[in-house]
């Protein structure tokens, strides 16, 4: 495939916006379930998006065939997401609607996102609550035995639904056994430590997946006729951030080499409220809930000088509640994005306070005074556990420390109105994929959009393009394709064991993030990008020449499994810098310091920038050429984010 | 600080033994799993092998790190997964015995990695609720007292990380399996299906080879979760209920 041939078709249904989901449900053509029996679909992943989709193509009847390169499908990162999941069911009667959900998602985004998707996201929400609550999903509920909401940052109502502090392992237990029964059933078979290290393309269609044995570190060929990545986000090229230690790019990664082009791979999320990094051994930040923001008040002293003095013994007059002096309408629950650019604007003004300056108060005194310690103890009760386990402190008695982390991406697989990447019969989902949250998440969206995606939007649009494959038969794995794509997988196995320099896959790893957070991190400016660049390249080249993988290839080997993964985020941090650069305009979690207003808000270009940049990979050591879809507003008007 | 380590190695040139380390210059800060990852990267610049232990979210809800950390598992604090222990838990000097957890049910891989594949198939047994995409009824069409929502989460929290099972000296699954049949049987939606899930799941939990529980409650105490073995006195019930008053009358 070449550039010329790649025309982005976002597929979107004609007719108004609330009327295009239904409308393409009622058109979409439907295989017959005698020909799902004769249809292989492999699932890549199995968080909320993977195991929900597994489950429901396995249901349909599908010959579903699902990889995890962990233990148990339990294991995936959804299961840490902790403050909840979004719904527009207006159970609260505050005002809320699918379409207030719908706006909020696209001015959350900062106007980045595709209005039909997101339409469609809010239209299905409702659907989500239902099916969890049937698998038995323990949400938290009020004492008349109805489900309870609370709040979460950028919305004026109550629509989030939670189970504790623990919403994400609960949806995922939920899908996980949903799933379990389909293994039990035989319409699904799971494939655990395993892991996908390419695609196969064939004759322009995807085809398959080599996949490698964890234990064994045997390839494995295996045909299909659709593929779907599920594999989550890629924040860990960050080294440092809120994501598991094992989640990683690779799978969509392989596939964008592949011919999947590359949506808006910029786009990253840093959380406002993670527990500060304490020392250079630290392996991982860890996440304190949006939800705490509900109750929680963050300051830092007005004066500067005050920031070592113990947070007690500063008077309320000294501080600064700058969240609520800057945006007196939404206050503490602003967007992530603008609470962390807010936090970061105080401890670069001298004002952060812990031992390293890089930190702010969350403050809970006010709220327990209000309700007492009781009832924020079981609004929070774990969380404040977790803090006090890591930090030594506690935060019933002394306000917390946070500091912004990277936690999550919008930008992934560029994909259709139907998931399908460019890439005809390779579909990505949940995370993996960019479409839904534009350039900024809202909290308590991702596990809204992973179970979209894998139980309501998938079962659906999938059928689109197998009911064209019922002919085909079933996909053999003995073809020169196959063959070739396997080769050139044990070929860069090969080549990663043999080089037999001195540095750990972990060590350049650490490296590549310190790069990234300090250049492509919560503020960028060309400059700094450009030398980020070169310092990639540079890393690289010291990788595939001073790597030093221990062990052997047919064998259990965590290190050879972490040394391709930093392998494929080496390659991918190129990409984000060089979008990062091109995006010459500041909008939601992409923060350019040459574009901002007077009061420091990201400055927005709609004229030159209202498009996703969808990026098409050339060749190592070639530019990968840029492909733009034009984003249509037909509902929504466009004006500047304002949460003031 | 200063540290001695006695680690359990097994595969590649280990046939199973036990290998002394020495850490120096250990941060009372770090956690356990960091101060493993030190000893990895030193082990790396040596070309040792490295040691090979399982971790993934290091905030305690995956449930994939695991280790037996001076006979406990998980480590001496309560409530806390291997992940989430700091080295300040510990002494400066100290000798440290890793190992991991041992069961039948619970083969091998390598050093400090086995395989709880066991615990899936105890879920594909029957732990879950039969209910295909799309057919749900509105969600608050069956109110659920808190109290018993509250209950139903208490046991739907377990990680499956299997330290129950190594702390039991039956190495039995019993907190495991219960805290599922728990969730589900304490939930208006897990009725229908009450009797045959317990009855498989419990048949499945046999088949994989776990003990018999005799009591001891170690499962309890070593549980990073704190779910109660009054989750076990409920299975036990729900078994008997289950086994003794059949549906079909022959």
């Amino acid at each position: 495939m070449t550039s010329a041939d790649i025309k982005l078709n976002a597929k979107i249904p004609a007719g108004p916006l609330a009327e295009k989901w239904e409308s393409y449900k009622g058109h979409v053509p439907l295989v017959s379930a005698n020909n799902k029996r004769r249809i292989d679909v492999i699932v890549v992943g199995t968080g909320l998006a993977g195991a929900s989709a597994a489950a429901s193509l396995g249901e349909l009847g599908y010959n579903v065939k699902v990889f995890t390169f962990h233990d148990s499908p339990r294991r995936a990162h959804s299961i840490a997401a902790q403050g909840g999941i979004n719904a527009a069911k207006n159970y609260r009667n505050d005002g809320d609607s699918v379409y207030r959900l719908f706006y909020d998602t696209i001015k959350g985004g900062d106007y980045r996102a595709r209005e039909a998707n997101v339409y469609r996201l809010a239209e299905v929400s409702v659907n989500i609550i239902d099916q969890c609550v049937a698998q038995g999903v323990p949400f938290a509920r009020e004492y008349g035995g109805l489900l309870d909401n609370r709040s979460f940052g950028g919305t004026l109502v109550s629509r989030t639904f939670y189970a504790r502090g623990q919403t994400g392992q609960q949806l995922l237990i939920g899908a996980y056994q949903a799933l379990s029964r389909q293994v039990a059933l035989g319409t699904v078979k799971l494939y655990n430590r395993h892991e996908m290290l390419d695609v196969v393309i064939v004759d322009g269609k995807c085809r398959g997946i080599i996949a490698r044995n964890l234990l064994t570190g045997e390839l494995e060929r295996h045909g299909a006729h659709a593929v779907v990545l599920c594999s989550g986000g890629y924040s860990n090229v960050f080294y440092l951030s809120t994501n598991a230690m094992l989640t990683n790019v690779t799978a969509a990664w392989r596939a964008h080499r592949r011919g999947a082009l590359f949506g808006n791979p910029c786009f990253t999320q840093i959380h406002p409220t993670c527990i500060p990094v304490s020392g250079d051994y630290q392996s991982k930040l860890t996440l304190m809930s949006e939800s705490l923001r509900n109750d929680g008040r963050c300051w830092v002293p007005k004066d500067p000088a005050d920031a070592k003095k113990h947070p007690n013994d500063i008077p309320e007059e000294a501080r600064d509640y700058y969240l609520e002096r800057r945006y007196p309408s939404f206050g503490n629950l602003v967007p992530r994005d603008i609470a962390s650019r807010a936090a970061k604007a105080e401890c670069d003004a001298g004002k952060g306070v812990g031992p390293t300056g890089l930190a702010v108060y969350l403050d809970f005194a006010d709220a327990i005074r209000r309700y007492g310690r009781d009832t924020i103890a079981a609004r929070y009760g774990n969380l404040f556990e977790m803090y006090e386990k890591i930090t030594g402190d506690n935060p019933y008695e002394v306000p917390m420390r946070i500091y912004p982390a990277v936690h999550y991406t919008m930008g992934g697989l560029w994909v259709d109105y139907e998931l399908m990447t460019t890439v005809p019969g390779l579909y990505a989902a949940g995370e993996a994929n960019f479409s839904d949250h534009g350039a900024n998440r809202l909290g308590a969206s991702a596990l809204m959009q992973g179970l979209a995606d894998g139980y309501f939007v998938l079962p659906y649009t999938i059928g689109a393009y197998l009911s064209k494959e019922i002919r085909t038969g079933p996909i053999p794995t003995n073809t020169p394709e196959f063959e070739r794509t396997e080769k050139e997988v044990a070929d860069r196995i090969h080549r990663l064991m043999s080089i037999g320099g001195k540095e750990s896959a972990e060590s350049l790893h650490r490296r590549l993030g310190k790069i990234m957070w300090n250049k492509c991190g919560m503020a960028r400016n060309a400059k700094g990008l450009q030398e980020a660049i070169r310092e990639i390249r540079a890393l690289r080249e010291e990788f595939w020449t001073n790597l030093y993988v221990p062990g052997r290839s047919d064998e259990f080997n965590p290190e050879l499994e972490k040394a391709w993964r930093v392998a494929d985020f080496l390659e991918l941090a190129e990409l984000m810098c060089i979008d990062a650069l091109h995006r010459n305009e500041s909008c939601g979690g992409h923060f350019r310091e040459e574009y901002q207003t007077a009061d420091g808000e990201a400055l927005r270009d709609d004229e030159n920038y209202k498009y996703v940049a969808a990026w098409e990979w050339r060749g190592e050591d070639e530019q990968p050429v840029l492909h733009k879809e034009p984003l249509v507003y037909e509902e929504v008007e466009i004006a500047q984010r304002s949460y003031k | 600080m200063k540290l001695t380590l006695k680690i359990w190695r097994q595969g590649g040139k280990y046939k199973g033994e036990f290998v002394t380390y020495s850490l120096d210059n250990i941060n009372e800060h770090m956690s356990f799993l960091e101060m493993l990852d030190v000893l990895n990267e030193q082990l790396i610049r040596q070309r040792e092998e490295p040691i090979a232990f399982e971790h993934d979210c290091r905030e305690g809800i995956c449930g994939t790190c695991s280790l037996v950390i001076n006979g406990r598992p998980h480590g001496p604090l309560k409530g806390t997964t291997t992940c989430q222990l700091h080295m300040r838990t510990f002494k400066d000097g100290e000798t440290i015995v890793i190992e991991p957890f041992r069961a039948k049910a619970f083969p091998v891989i390598r050093d400090l990695v086995v395989d709880r594949s066991a615990f899936d198939r105890i879920i594909q047994a029957g732990g879950y609720i039969s209910v295909n995409t799309g057919q749900a009824p509105e969600a608050n069409s069956i109110p659920i007292e808190k109290e018993v929502a509250s209950r139903a989460f208490d046991a739907a929290a377990c990680i499956g990380c299997g330290a129950c099972v190594a702390a039991c000296p039956n190495a039995s699954a019993m907190l495991f399996t219960a805290a599922k049949v728990s969730h589900l049987a304490l939930l208006p939606q897990g009725q229908v299906e009450r009797k045959r899930r317990v009855l498989r799941m419990v048949a499945q939990m046999d088949k994989e080879g776990f003990g018999r529980c005799s009591n001891v409650k170690a499962c309890e105490a070593e549980c990073p979760k704190e779910i109660s073995v009054s989750n076990i006195a409920r299975m036990n019930r729900e078994y008997l209920f289950a086994a003794v008053a059949s549906e079909t009358i022959a």
